[in-house]
């Protein structure tokens, strides 16, 4: 697969998530601790050839790793987030939300649009980890209805890659009613015939994955993603013992008939383009 | 004194049991102290107004969390007659925290589902203090078709802590049963009421609380996450629950304002527990109220409106 080597990779601004790479030639592998010549580690798309760990990426490099260089147009770039509870905690929720959106360079924690993927028209978005936890609140929440909403008026298949801890505490109850409005929109959308692909990467848990992101007609999921519903620390305070190894990540949820398979981060795209071809 | 009466409740409490003990005296020794009683009785009800119109969020909570608060148990036999339970999700198991099943409502069949609680440790135990596995989900799931398949309206009564995290749950899907479930419900073709009870438990909760109305009692409470994770989690200690409550605007009041639910069902003074008949009288009352509304209303319109309803819930800007 020769296009994955094309230096497009090298574009990608890496922003905050730079803060353990020594001069930047380097980098640090977060799991192994080894050294990685950068070079090497984006050619590998941020995975350790090393240890094979999979750091995360935001969703501006996740849609570039999907879509056909230069075919991305981005819908709703202008919602932004309100502190409307007035939500403080250690922190006041709009002291978070500046500094995620200086971090991010993004309003909110999803990027939304359309673009094509080996030549196929999709709907796409991507949540951003990086953004407060990819937390779903009234923003993500809007996005990614409207974008369902976009896909099914243009027939255009579907695809989100979520990675997200859940609903966004900070908008209370009206981040939990998000989950609510975006299962609603899939559901219409899968009653008048449209194809939606749900990708699952690291972490993919709470809220989001309560709702839109298990709805997919069919599910992938990025190789060693930490997949469920509670995070493995709320699990072991509730059940007061430690969680056997590998619990919740991929290969788990595979074994127990939660999704369809597992790919790994440098076959995704390929996946993805084959399920649509055969699909639409 | 009881044991596990809330502190805020103890000054009523004590005011009660002096009213009786002087009732009691009064009538053994034969001398009147109506008089005397009487104002202890007005002050009663003037000490319980006090303290339950101005009850902060995290007492409300207490509230609605209480374990004399009347539970699913006691408004089946309250609201319904012929209630018939139906079990099994036909796929695990049947999980007791949620209970299902087919009703007479004033003549009426309606399909109900609910979270169930118990009172004490031991009925707890046994519906897993009203946390539900995914096969509780699936179960309800399986009512809710059953309901649209016989054109029953659909009652749902929430009162959870939330879906239970656990190992159990997690293998089974717990985030894909309740997922489906809110697919399910925004698109059921028959009027779903939700009353939500006592405690509104985030996702736990809103898996079978997506519908056409929603009530609310007006201690109870709805939430994204439980005043005690939010203050873990965004306060690093967990001895914030006052802050986290207050700020997770989580009481009726905040859910009316916010416009997520319809209608407040006021509790008697001092809270539901203090009169499980009139606060279940009330809530068949405003149910059938709302009932009779969604009947006259096509199906088509009712799903359409249901899906605007959720729809249009989000705060947020459009900058040019």
């Amino acid at each position: 697969m020769a296009w994955f080597r094309k230096p497009q990779y090298g574009t990608i601004s890496p922003d905050s998530r730079r803060q353990d790479i020594p001069g930047g030639l380097w980098v640090k592998c977060t799991a192994c601790g080894d050294l990685v010549y950068r070079k090497d580690w984006e050619a590998s798309l941020k995975v350790c050839p090393n240890c094979n760990y999979y750091s995360r990426l935001g969703a501006r490099e996740r849609l570039d790793l999907v879509l056909d260089h230069n075919s991305f147009k981005e819908y709703d770039a202008n919602l932004t987030p309100v502190d409307f509870l007035n939500f403080t905690d250690s922190v006041p929720y709009k002291d978070r939300l500046t500094k995620a959106q200086e971090n991010t360079g993004f309003m909110d924690a999803c990027l939304t649009g359309e673009g094509r993927l080996s030549g196929h028209l999709v709907a796409i978005g991507a949540l951003d980890f990086f953004f407060m936890g990819g937390s779903m609140g009234s923003v993500v929440g809007e996005k990614i209805t409207r974008l369902i909403e976009q896909a099914a008026a243009k027939h255009s298949p579907l695809i989100i890659i979520s990675a997200s801890g859940g609903a966004r505490m900070q908008e209370g109850v009206v981040s939990l009613m998000q989950m609510a409005k975006t299962s609603a929109a899939i559901a219409r959308f899968s009653q008048t015939g449209g194809l939606y692909l749900s990708v699952l990467t690291d972490p993919a848990t709470g809220g989001v994955m309560a709702s839109f992101a298990s709805l997919g007609d069919i599910i992938i999921a990025e190789e060693d993603a930490l997949i469920g519903f509670a995070g493995p620390r709320v699990i072991e305070q509730t059940i007061r013992q430690k969680l056997p190894g590998g619990f919740q990540k991929a290969d788990f949820v595979l074994e127990h008939g939660l999704i369809d398979m597992v790919v790994k981060r440098s076959e995704l795209r390929d996946r993805l383009a084959k399920l649509l071809e055969m699909l639409t | 004194m009881e044991p596990g009466i809330l502190d805020f409740e103890r000054p009523i409490e004590q005011l009660e049991n002096r009213v009786a003990e002087l009732s009691r005296f009064s009538s053994t020794e034969n001398i009147d102290l109506s008089d005397e009683i009487n104002r202890l009785k007005e002050r009663v009800i003037a000490l319980k107004t006090n303290i339950f119109t101005n009850l902060t969020p995290w007492q409300k909570a207490q509230v609605a969390r209480y374990s004399r608060r009347p539970l699913l148990s006691d408004y089946l036999p309250r609201l319904f007659t012929n209630f018939i339970e139906l079990q099994g999700d036909r796929l695990f198991g049947d999980d007791l925290a949620i209970a299902a099943g087919l009703a007479k409502l004033d003549g009426e069949t309606v399909a109900i589902i609910g979270h169930r609680k118990g009172k004490d440790t031991k009925s707890n135990l046994a519906v897993n203090f009203g946390m539900p596995h995914p096969e509780g989900y699936r179960k309800a799931c399986r009512i809710m078709k059953l309901a649209e398949k016989f054109h029953l309206p659909l009652l749902t009564f929430i009162d959870t802590p939330g879906a239970y995290p656990g190992l159990g749950a997690e293998e089974r899907g717990q985030a894909e049963a309740i997922a489906v479930n809110l697919a399910v419900l925004s698109s059921l073709r028959v009027p779903v009421i939700v009353v939500i009870l006592g405690e509104g438990g985030s996702g736990g909760a809103l898996a079978i609380g997506v519908g056409d109305r929603l009530l609310m009692l007006s201690n109870a409470i709805y939430s994204v996450a439980s005043p005690e994770a939010c203050a873990a989690i965004l306060w690093k200690d967990r001895a914030k629950v006052e802050d986290a409550a207050r700020a997770l605007a989580l009481t009726a009041q905040d859910m009316l304002r916010l416009k997520i639910i319809d209608e407040i069902i006021e509790e008697p003074l001092g809270g539901a527990h203090r009169d499980y008949d009139l606060i279940t009288g009330r809530v068949k009352g405003s149910i059938l109220k709302h009932l009779e509304e969604l009947k006259k209303i096509d199906v088509e319109q009712l799903v359409q409106q249901r899906y605007e309803r959720f729809r249009k819930i989000g705060e947020f800007e459009e900058v040019s």
